[in-house]
């Protein structure tokens, strides 16, 4: 084990940040993405409630199903992964948006409007800073998620740590399978667990006193 | 608001930046519905006043004050300000010009005292220098010391501080027009007590126009210089003085709603500063007991109050405190009777009575001890104010358009639609 992480220190270090990136950079498409649907159904009840659907049933789509379906079109490579990570990544940031922009007290928006705010600085300057910390723990859920989905994805050639997993799965009892495999497995771990730490440190930054819990 | 501002309107004559509002038939129809939330509605609000809008609840009092800053768009009629005709201007602009309070404040708990009540002056461009100065103005106008409160948050502060706030963040871009949707009924009585005080406190000073509604009539006589009461529809029973609305009810509606103590209302009529009040021995932190002691023996008087730099009452000491106390110290007593001088005299009973004292000590502007008024003022006053009742003035116009067939505003006659004159 010592020797295989030591010979592939290099390989593993490089995979691992790939992942790390692939990861960081598809939850920030898939915030935006989110909050933007978010804010376009939110005030709306049927909207709200398709979109929560759709949040609810994408999330018991099997990635390894979606990424099969998404090389046909796309083929091999980075295209793929990225969307599906985006995809998955979106749904729970989707949801806890809705639920954050609803659940803000009427009468702040009434006396924003009221002091003549218009509708755009309103969700900008009021709704959205009030919503953050239950989107950002959207984020949060996503970002774990997704770092199991990043490694799936590899299936079709792209980045990231998942290489490794499925490598060893394919020769399995052959030379230094298994160590392949738990590297790839450990690898993810230690991955979530640095971002998360990473996203709770920015909800502590950007969450103003005033809403802290 | 500057300085020359306040000293004017310290003296007798009174500046006035209120702008008149006129409503012209103006008639909210939601859809789907056949009945109009608002019918027909033409009232007049003279500039400088506080007009107080009362009915039971969904009588559409709300909805005609959201339609002055067009929260809620009216489907017909005009809105005038100050001569404009504002109902086909941007809304976010007019909103801007005209301050808005609500119940608790409605303050945005991710910002901190000083940035809420920055969002208008900061929406109009001001330079950072200039708000911040207002900010601590404001603050100070409203009671609250600027040093600690500027950057606290909402959830940091009771719900009368939050209520101030909201006062303070609505008149930062000194509009002429403050429209208040029920600020006070979320607070405990004391607290609304010192409120509706502080409100007329201000009022004295910046001298706008308000528009406040309520489903509390005590809290209508108290502040209000007319009262429009409403019936379903925002049919207007009467608009009129609280003085003549008390004597003269127009309708059964309105004698309903008035209750049946209308008697007694005539504590709320007066006011503490109509009265005369008693001076008193004061007295600053840091001074000889004995020495305030003997004063207070040589003027007969009970008891000395203990005033703060700035002339506000920290606490009373009667002859036996002073005569067992060596410096008068400088500690704040939570339980002392303040009322304002604008107070009625119903409020000064109820501090009393609250305190169990037969006195409670007056504050003027921005809570300066001005005297004492105790229960025999009281008594006096009402007897006094019970065998005189003026009748010459003219009530602002108001009526519904469904009422009377032709509204002519012009040739109208200064007298409400619900009171034959």
């Amino acid at each position: 084990m010592g020797d295989f992480i030591g010979e592939r220190s290099r390989q593993i270090l490089f995979a691992s940040w790939q992942h790390f990136s692939l990861v960081v950079q598809c939850l920030i498409l898939a915030t935006i993405i989110a909050v933007l649907i978010a804010v376009l159904v939110y005030r709306n009840k049927a909207l709200a409630g398709i979109a929560n659907g759709v949040s609810a049933i994408g999330l018991t789509v099997p990635s390894f199903a979606l990424i099969g379906l998404l090389i046909v079109p796309f083929g091999f490579g980075v295209t793929p992964a990225v969307i599906v990570v985006t995809f998955f990544a979106a749904l729970p940031i989707l949801r806890n948006a809705i639920v954050g922009l609803n659940n803000i007290e009427p009468t702040i928006v009434e006396s924003a409007r009221g002091i003549g705010m218009s509708r755009l600085k309103t969700l900008v300057s009021v709704e959205i800073p009030i919503a953050w910390p239950v989107i950002l723990t959207g984020v949060r859920i996503s970002a774990q998620m997704v770092m199991g989905v990043a490694a799936v994805v590899s299936y079709a050639l792209g980045p990231g740590l998942g290489g490794f997993i499925f490598s060893g799965l394919s020769r399995l009892g052959g030379a230094n399978a298994l160590e392949s495999v738990i590297v790839g497995v450990v690898g993810v771990v230690i991955l979530a667990l640095i971002l998360d730490l990473i996203l709770l440190g920015i909800g502590r930054l950007t969450t103003p006193r005033g809403i802290r819990v | 608001m500057s300085d020359s501002k306040i000293s004017s309107s310290a003296a007798s004559e009174n500046t006035v930046s209120g702008a008149s509002i006129m409503l012209q038939e103006v008639t909210k129809t939601y859809p789907g519905q056949k009945k109009s939330a608002v019918g027909g509605l033409t009232l007049e609000i003279p500039a400088g006043s506080i007009v107080m809008f009362v009915g039971p609840s969904g009588c559409g009092k709300t909805t005609t004050l959201k339609m002055i800053n067009r929260l809620i768009e009216p489907t017909s009629g005009q809105i005038v300000i100050n001569g404009e005709d504002v109902t086909t201007m941007n809304g976010d602009e007019l909103r801007r010009r005209i301050g808005y309070v609500i119940q608790a404040g409605g303050l945005f708990p991710h910002m901190t005292v000083a940035s809420n009540i920055a969002m208008v002056p900061k929406m109009l461009g001001w330079d950072k220098a200039k708000i911040n100065a207002r900010v601590d103005e404001l603050l100070e106008l409203v009671s609250l010391d600027p040093e600690l409160y500027r950057d606290r948050f909402p959830k940091e502060l009771s719900g009368g501080q939050q209520q101030r706030v909201g006062v303070a963040r609505a008149l930062a871009a000194d509009p002429p027009v403050l429209l208040m949707d029920e600020p006070f009924g979320a607070v405990d009585p004391i607290t609304r007590q010192r409120l509706q005080d502080e409100l007329l406190n201000i009022q004295s000073e910046v001298q706008k126009t308000i528009v406040c509604v309520t489903h509390d009539f005590d809290e209508a006589v108290k502040l209000g210089d007319w009262i429009a009461i409403f019936n379903e529809g925002a049919q207007l029973e009467q608009y009129d003085s609280p003085e003549r609305i008390l004597a003269n009810p127009a309708s059964e509606f309105v004698e309903n709603f008035i209750g049946s103590g209308a008697g007694l209302k005539q504590l709320t009529l007066t006011r503490v500063n109509e009265v005369d009040l008693v001076d008193a021995i004061t007295t600053t932190p840091g001074k000889r007991a004995s020495d305030v002691l003997s004063q207070l023996q040589g003027s007969g008087r009970k008891i000395a109050v203990v005033l703060d730099s700035r002339g506000r009452p920290l606490r009373r000491m009667d002859r036996r405190q002073l005569s067992r106390a060596e410096i008068i110290e400088g500690t704040y007593d939570p339980d002392l009777p303040v009322v304002g001088e604008q107070a009625t005299l119903n409020d000064a009973l109820d501090t009393m009575l609250v305190a169990s004292a037969e006195y409670a000590l007056v504050t003027g502007r921005r809570d300066v001890f001005t005297g004492i008024i105790t229960v025999q003022t009281v008594m006096e006053a009402i007897a006094a104010a019970n065998s005189s009742m003026d009748d010459h003035h003219e009530a602002p116009v108001g009526l519904n358009s469904g009422a009377i067939n032709v509204v002519d505003i012009e040739s109208e006659p200064a007298e409400s639609g619900g009171e034959p004159a």
